[in-house]
């Protein structure tokens, strides 16, 4: 009886993954569901749609995409995924690249490096020529050491480690975490906005940790002192009142977050508690705090932090993106949804600067594509005139925002 | 001042690491077993109230009595398939795997029903804090609620034990398990008891946990099981008042090796001074001095 169980388990769940990945005819290929399930089977099943529609006309580009839509970092994944498949579907359904379509395969990581690089694997087996990811930067580093080994274009979104795009194959749309940290340290002082800091931070993280040490060796230069700075672990992440007590002591008038948002609505509620009201700052890793599940968002108010996008932007660009996503998918985009809205354009860019065919194989897409990366220039949501050096990194303008309001708001 | 601060947090810390340690010290003195689910039924506790009391709107307190019902329940539930059968049966090491595939099963289920996003706690505490010395001293309701708590289970879990037949009965079976059968005592009925006040303390302590550090998922109980468990081998495994003081001095340790040490080796430190502990006293604080083990 047992084994007529587990047999009949088992073909139940094959028979599930062959019409997930196979022919789902049904549902808009255009939009992924929201939910976390199923994710991997729409974009399977909607890559497919595409595929067929593309035949046609000059073959198919294969593009993957790898970040966390469940898990601790879901809220990049999800937007990174969302914005993608929307520059995907604008760009086939206006002729695609060359008259070639896109096919774009998603696949979860759960912001954990193995899962990513388990993930690239999937996506290699599914003949993937250019990957965009992965959306977070410790993933990212394992996955760019996979890229270079296949020599395989690779342009994250939102990867900032520095060791996240180290190999020359590999580009990214966001700022780099040196960037951010002296950035942020230019931003608190050019704004005057305090001159006692406290920094909480994540030592266990590198994209947490990178920014900590550029934010500490700028800060001295633009009239800061950093009065306490305190770290945390992964398995230390939900007590911070010693971290809050010690940036309190110490008489801190801002405190910086280099941090992601889970952690940080804690950080809030827990200063609430103790009656601390600093100014905080953070980083783009803040990005995505108001949409954490049941959070008090008046707790957020005030917060200001780095990125380079703001929903709420005057231009053209920006007003169209935001009302298609929302169209879509129901909220307002952060700035990861951005990254990868630009990074599907600046992937297109340079495919067609290089004019390369789907027909050729992925190296050698790749050893065009970073050539011709370099001598693109890209007016995109994250930034106007951004262009790529040969290290990968980009160069734009970075902006704050401040949450007012329950809503991220330019300054 | 800020001593004070962190002692008081410390203590705040301590106090629900000592009620997830009395889960485990009771079912130890008694079934002889280490129940590695314990912490997970932490989490299953925090998921009760946080569907109950943020999804449905329920008052805070009905949603704690129910997830007190739902992890007694639960801990039965556990004993009777996975633990009862093998103890019969198998090694106590065969009980002791059964009891890490229970914890992984239960993340698992977790991550299947609520999925992996990170849940923002609502405090069901609505004390207001006390703010002492001009603002430089801010005891949160929780802190209060959770020291208030660790005493009055305290207290009442030495009254259960020393006046009640059952109380009596569970400590007969932590002496000797085959006398109190010839006594006429229900030995497995005595256990069931055991898991059931133990996961009913785990539903107050996962509650409690949540209330202060106002995040849940899956993975919430897993940490602070294992220092909980390290309180009960830290205090002396199988005594009452030693979980109490070995989670109390725990929670402590950690906190001012946080603030004075460093913010990043603080779970490095608490395992520390397990080892030297356990060197100096193999036994635990209170392991030999109390004779009576439940």
């Amino acid at each position: 009886m047992k084994k007529f169980l587990s047999i009949a388990v088992a073909s139940a769940m094959v028979a599930a993954a062959l019409t997930g990945c196979g022919s789902n005819p049904s549902s808009d290929s255009t939009a992924p569901t929201e939910g976390t399930e199923g994710n991997a089977a729409d974009s399977g099943a909607s890559a497919e749609n595409a595929a067929e529609g593309g035949a046609a006309a000059g073959g198919v580009f294969k593009i993957g995409g790898i970040g966390p839509v469940t898990g601790a970092a879901a809220v990049y994944g999800q937007a990174v995924k969302n914005a993608a498949q929307l520059a995907v579907d604008e760009i086939n359904a206006a002729g695609g690249i060359n008259g070639a379509q896109i096919e774009f395969n998603f696949q979860d990581d759960e912001h954990d490096a193995e899962k990513a690089v388990n993930a690239y694997n999937t996506l290699k087996d599914w003949d993937m020529q250019v990957l965009l990811g992965t959306v977070t930067s410790t993933p990212c580093t394992a996955v760019v050491e996979k890229t270079h080994e296949d020599n395989l274009f690779h342009l994250t979104p939102s990867g900032s480690a520095v060791e996240s795009i180290q190999y020359d194959n590999a580009f990214r749309v966001c700022f780099s975490d040196p960037n951010q940290g002296t950035a942020s340290a230019q931003y608190i002082g050019e704004n005057k906005l305090a001159t006692k800091v406290a920094v909480i931070y994540n030592s266990s993280d590198v994209y947490s940790s990178g920014i900590y040490q550029t934010f500490a060796t700028e800060a001295p230069n633009q009239g800061l002192e950093i009065v306490s700075a305190e770290a945390f672990t992964a398995d230390s992440n939900t007590d911070f009142s010693v971290q809050l007590q010690k940036a309190k002591d110490a008489g801190a008038e801002l405190v910086f977050l280099p941090i992601y948002y889970t952690e940080a609505s804690i950080i809030l509620g827990q200063a609430d508690k103790m009656g601390f009201d600093p100014l905080f700052f953070g980083c783009d890793g803040l990005d995505g705090i108001l949409a954490v599940e049941d959070f008090d968002t008046s707790l957020a108010e005030g917060v200001m932090l780095l990125t380079p996008f703001a929903a709420d932007a005057e231009d053209e660009l920006t007003q169209n993106f935001v009302k298609a996503y929302q169209d879509s998918f129901g909220d307002i985009p952060n700035q990861f949804a951005a990254d990868a809205y630009d990074g599907i354009y600046a992937i297109k860019a340079a495919i067609e600067k290089a004019g390369v065919t789907p027909d050729m194989s992925a190296s050698d897409i790749c050893d065009a594509l970073k050539v011709s990366m370099t001598e693109i220039t890209i007016d995109g949501l994250t930034g106007s005139g951004m262009t790529w050096g040969a290290d990968g990194e980009p160069n734009k303008e970075p902006k704050a925002v401040k949450i007012t309001d329950g809503a991220y708001a330019a300054m | 001042m800020s001593l004070l601060s962190y002692l008081i947090n410390g203590i705040s810390l301590g106090s629900v690491y000592a009620i997830i340690a009395l889960g485990y010290t009771m079912v130890y003195g008694i079934a002889k077993m280490l129940n590695f689910a314990h912490g997970d039924v932490i989490m299953v506790g925090g998921y009760v109230v946080f569907v109950l009391a943020s999804g449905m709107g329920l008052p805070p307190i009905l949603a704690v009595l129910i997830s007190m019902v739902v992890c007694t329940v639960l801990g039965m539930v556990i004993e009777r398939v996975a633990y009862k059968p093998l103890r019969m049966a198998a090694s106590p090491l065969a009980v002791l795997i059964t009891a890490i595939g229970v914890s992984y099963l239960l993340q698992n289920l977790a991550l299947l029903l609520f999925g992996a996003n990170t849940k923002s706690f609502t405090s069901v505490v609505t004390i207001p804090a006390i703010v002492l010395a001009e603002g430089q001293l801010t005891i949160s309701g929780e802190t209060i609620v959770t020291i208030i708590a660790c005493i009055v289970i305290m207290v009442g879990l030495t009254a259960f034990i020393k006046k009640t037949k059952a109380g009596q009965a569970m400590l007969a079976v932590s002496e000797d398990k085959g006398a109190a059968q010839l006594m006429g005592i229900n030995v497995n009925g005595t256990i069931a008891l055991t898991f059931a006040i133990g996961s009913a303390l785990a539903a107050v302590a996962g509650v409690l946990l949540c209330s202060t550090y106002p995040s849940l998922t899956p993975y919430t109980g897993a940490m602070p099981g294992i220092k909980a468990f390290v309180a009960a081998v830290f205090g002396g495994i199988g005594s009452i008042p030693g979980a109490m003081i070995g989670g109390i001095l725990l929670g402590i340790i950690e906190i001012l090796g946080k603030a004075y040490i460093s913010s990043q080796m603080a779970d490095a430190i608490v395992f520390a001074v397990l080892i030297v502990v356990l060197l100096v006293k193999p036994t635990g604080i209170l392991g030999k001095e109390i004779q009576e083990k439940v």
